[in-house]
């Protein structure tokens, strides 16, 4: 007798070796695969378990849950891959409802042709950001799909997690008189990702601020619990966040430019493509909206914290039925900050 | 940023912002009409009216390559790529321009045609070498500024024999449409009061076209309508000073051409590009704008020695005659004489998610600009 589940012969060629159509059959291929690549990375005590689901009890308390799909190009950029965002991400969505984030599950959709070896990295770099977040992933699915149907490797993460007693986090509560916070640059993922794409040729040195938020909200909701609004901006950016806020709580919202903290590289970047970084993604973000008078402590707290540490108070909640993100310029100007039209694309003259 | 934020210093800007108070003529109003996108662009981002006493006003011009684009030039395109099975590669601020019948490029890309946004026309060389079997247009558009690296492609292709590539070619010319725009100024009021309150009293001239045209074209503008004109930069700070340059000029009863932009502009221009202009294109007898019509030699197709090149040769199609929404006023915007929110569908029927016109589209339109960051100070 073994504990260690049986040895498929010949092992994957992770070097040379595809996907193919038989890793999504049900058959041996697809349990090797999922032996030797997903169990051999990810593993954590309910993976074990080997069922087609994850049995635990849940905690007290209230539960949330999200799923976010993940569809990036390229798969590997500076600062992170489609695996570690998509950890972060759904451990992001779980936590901005000032919740302590559980398990995930993870399906992947397999495009036929792509390499092994790419595979191995992305379930690594999954891992390892489980590993480092303290958040397993508990059960999964793989399918495979023909050549041409699915751009390499799509995959979608669920989160589940538990919200503290006494916290009340929803885009819906943002009051006039509210302290707009935000945790730190903006534009870095994107402007990280965009430098990568093939038809774009520059190089720059800007990472992805991929990261998993989840320490940061703890110490943000010990420190004040009654936050009303938590959202990290991923697409849309920035402006795109303050305007959900804005609508869902039916206020305006008036923020200053010279307060938003954009590195010069990303700025240079968005520069030289025409995009406006105030609309650009971020994966390592979080946007927060709490009264005035914690708004002190809540930046203290937010800047005591490795993730917070460029954090700013950017603007504040007002009331207006229209319902408008005012910015007031650096330049000394006042504009409109409007939901993004279309996908945000470089100008041509 | 170095070199960036020299010219949007809020200090510099408060101290032109009182000469340009202290300098006006009460008295009067000024009509400053800025001819590019990339003005008005600046003007709203950084909210350059506001910095303004309220008798200067900006009226936004024509300078914005898609919102000059007719529709039948799209409508072209789309049956062009739709006919011949190729693959047709554009620059992403057209996919969304609204063509006949309610289509665009993005729609005809999501019902199977091989429609690609390309960042340049080497993009779309490389788009061409990597598909040999297939045939591969470049929609070309814009002004004098995108004009050099079509003929640098062209040439490209030329030399290394590349049999699939070929241009659709849309290249317009600046000063043809000044001259429309201030030979018309007027003509749309029906009364003298109304004529007067139309008058374009100054105009910034462009910044980007000027690098390669020089500002020696602009002449006519002083000679001929008496209208002074600065050639300004794309920051708000070239745009208030050149603004304060023309309130100098009409105080003082003068039309000259001058040049703020004198860090990229030269009078005679980018001789090199001009020469590469010349070298593969050649003037068209007369091309269709939005809003100002067909304007004699105000364009330029593939000359003869690129003939092979010409996706107009070698792709005929035949097109309907297209059909406009009811109700747009993309041409009175783009001619200066409605300002987006006299449009009765600005903001109703047309948003930039759903755009009815031109101008609702490229963050370089009036319409889509005043909606994006300037709608405020009408609802305040």
């Amino acid at each position: 007798m073994t504990d260690k589940p049986r040895r498929f012969a010949p092992g994957l060629d992770l070097q040379r070796g595809a996907v193919d159509m038989s890793h999504g059959s049900g058959g041996r291929a697809m349990a090797q695969l999922i032996a030797e690549l997903f169990q051999r990375h990810l593993d954590n005590e309910l993976l074990r378990q080997g069922n087609d689901q994850a049995l635990f009890q849940p905690p007290a308390g209230r539960l949330v849950m999200s799923t976010d799909g993940h569809v990036i190009s390229p798969l590997f950029f500076p600062g992170g891959d489609i695996g570690c965002l998509a950890v972060h991400g759904t451990i992001n969505d779980i936590a901005m409802a000032g919740a302590r984030p559980l398990y995930l599950a993870a399906g992947f959709i397999l495009e036929e042709g792509f390499p092994l070896a790419d595979l191995a990295r992305v379930v690594a770099s999954m891992a390892r950001a489980a590993n480092e977040a303290g958040v397993p992933v508990v059960t999964g699915d793989t399918k495979v799909v023909e050549r041409g149907k699915a751009d390499g490797l799509f995959i979608t993460t669920t989160g589940l997690g538990v919200v503290p007693e006494g916290i009340h986090i929803s885009g819906d509560r943002a009051q006039p008189g509210d302290a707009i916070l935000l945790s730190g640059t903006l534009g870095d993922h994107g402007v990280a990702v965009m430098s990568q794409r093939e038809n774009l040729g520059f190089g720059t040195e800007i990472r992805s601020d991929t990261a998993a938020l989840h320490d940061l909200v703890a110490a943000m909701v010990a420190a004040v619990p009654d936050i009303h609004c938590l959202r990290d901006p991923t697409r849309g950016g920035f402006a795109t966040t303050l305007n959900e806020f804005a609508r869902q709580s039916g206020v305006g919202m008036r923020v200053r430019e010279h307060a938003i903290p954009i590195r010069e590289e990303v700025a240079a970047a968005c520069e030289l493509l025409g995009l406006d970084p105030l609309y650009v993604a971020n994966e390592g973000k979080l946007i927060a909206i709490c009264p005035a008078d914690q708004a002190e402590t809540l930046l203290a707290t937010m800047r005591a914290h490795p993730q917070g540490r460029d954090a700013a108070i950017v603007g504040e909640v007002v009331a207006d039925p229209h319902q408008f993100v005012r910015m007031e310029t650096a330049f000394g100007g006042e504009r409109v900050v409007d939901w993004l039209t279309g996908e945000p694309l470089p100008r041509i003259c | 940023m170095k070199f960036i934020d020299e010219f949007r210093d809020p200090e510099l800007a408060r101290g032109l912002a009182s000469t340009i108070a202290r300098e006006v003529d009460h008295g009067r109003a000024y009509r400053l009409m800025e001819f590019c996108g990339g003005h008005t662009h600046a003007i709203f981002r950084y909210g350059v009216q506001d910095l303004m006493p309220a008798n200067v006003r900006f009226v936004h011009g024509p300078g914005c390559p898609v919102c000059v684009l007719p529709t039948a030039r799209l409508d072209q395109a789309m049956a062009m790529t739709e006919r011949y099975g190729l693959i047709l590669c554009t620059y992403a601020d057209l996919m969304r321009v609204p063509a006949s019948n309610r289509r665009s490029l993005l729609k005809a890309k999501a019902a199977g045609a091989d429609i690609r946004m390309v960042y340049s026309t080497q993009d779309a060389l490389a788009v061409a070498r990597a598909n040999p079997g297939r045939q591969v247009v470049f929609f070309a558009i814009g002004f004098e500024t995108t004009t050099p690296p079509t003929a640098v492609a062209l040439q490209h292709a030329r030399a290394e024999g590349l049999s699939n590539f070929s241009v659709f070619c849309n290249h317009v010319l600046t000063p043809p449409a000044m001259r429309a725009i201030l030979a018309s100024a007027g003509t749309d009021a029906t009364t003298p009061d109304q004529a007067a309150g139309l008058a374009i009293d100054g105009i910034l001239g462009p910044s980007h076209v000027s690098t390669v045209i020089g500002a020696a074209p602009y002449g006519f503008v002083a000679t001929e309508f008496g209208t002074p004109l600065v050639i300004a930069g794309f920051e708000p700070l070239d745009v208030m000073q050149a603004t304060l340059m023309l309130i100098r000029q009409i105080n003082a009863g003068q039309a000259r051409v001058e040049n703020q932009y004198q860090r990229a502009v030269t009078p005679e221009g980018n001789r090199k590009a001009q020469a590469l202009m010349a070298e593969v294109l050649t003037l068209r007898d007369t091309f269709e704008w939005r809003g100002l019509g067909f304007l004699a030699d105000s364009a330029q197709r593939l000359n003869e020695a690129y003939a092979d090149f010409d996706a107009e040769r070698r792709f005929p199609v035949a097109v309907p005659p297209s059909c406009e929404v009811k109700g747009c006023e993309c041409p009175a915007v783009l001619r200066g004489v409605k300002a987006p929110a006299d449009c009765r569908l600005f903001g109703t029927l047309c948003t930039p998610e759903n755009p009815m016109g031109s101008c609702m589209v490229s963050s370089e339109g009036a319409c889509a600009a005043y909606w994006s960051y300037g709608r405020f100070r009408d609802a305040a």
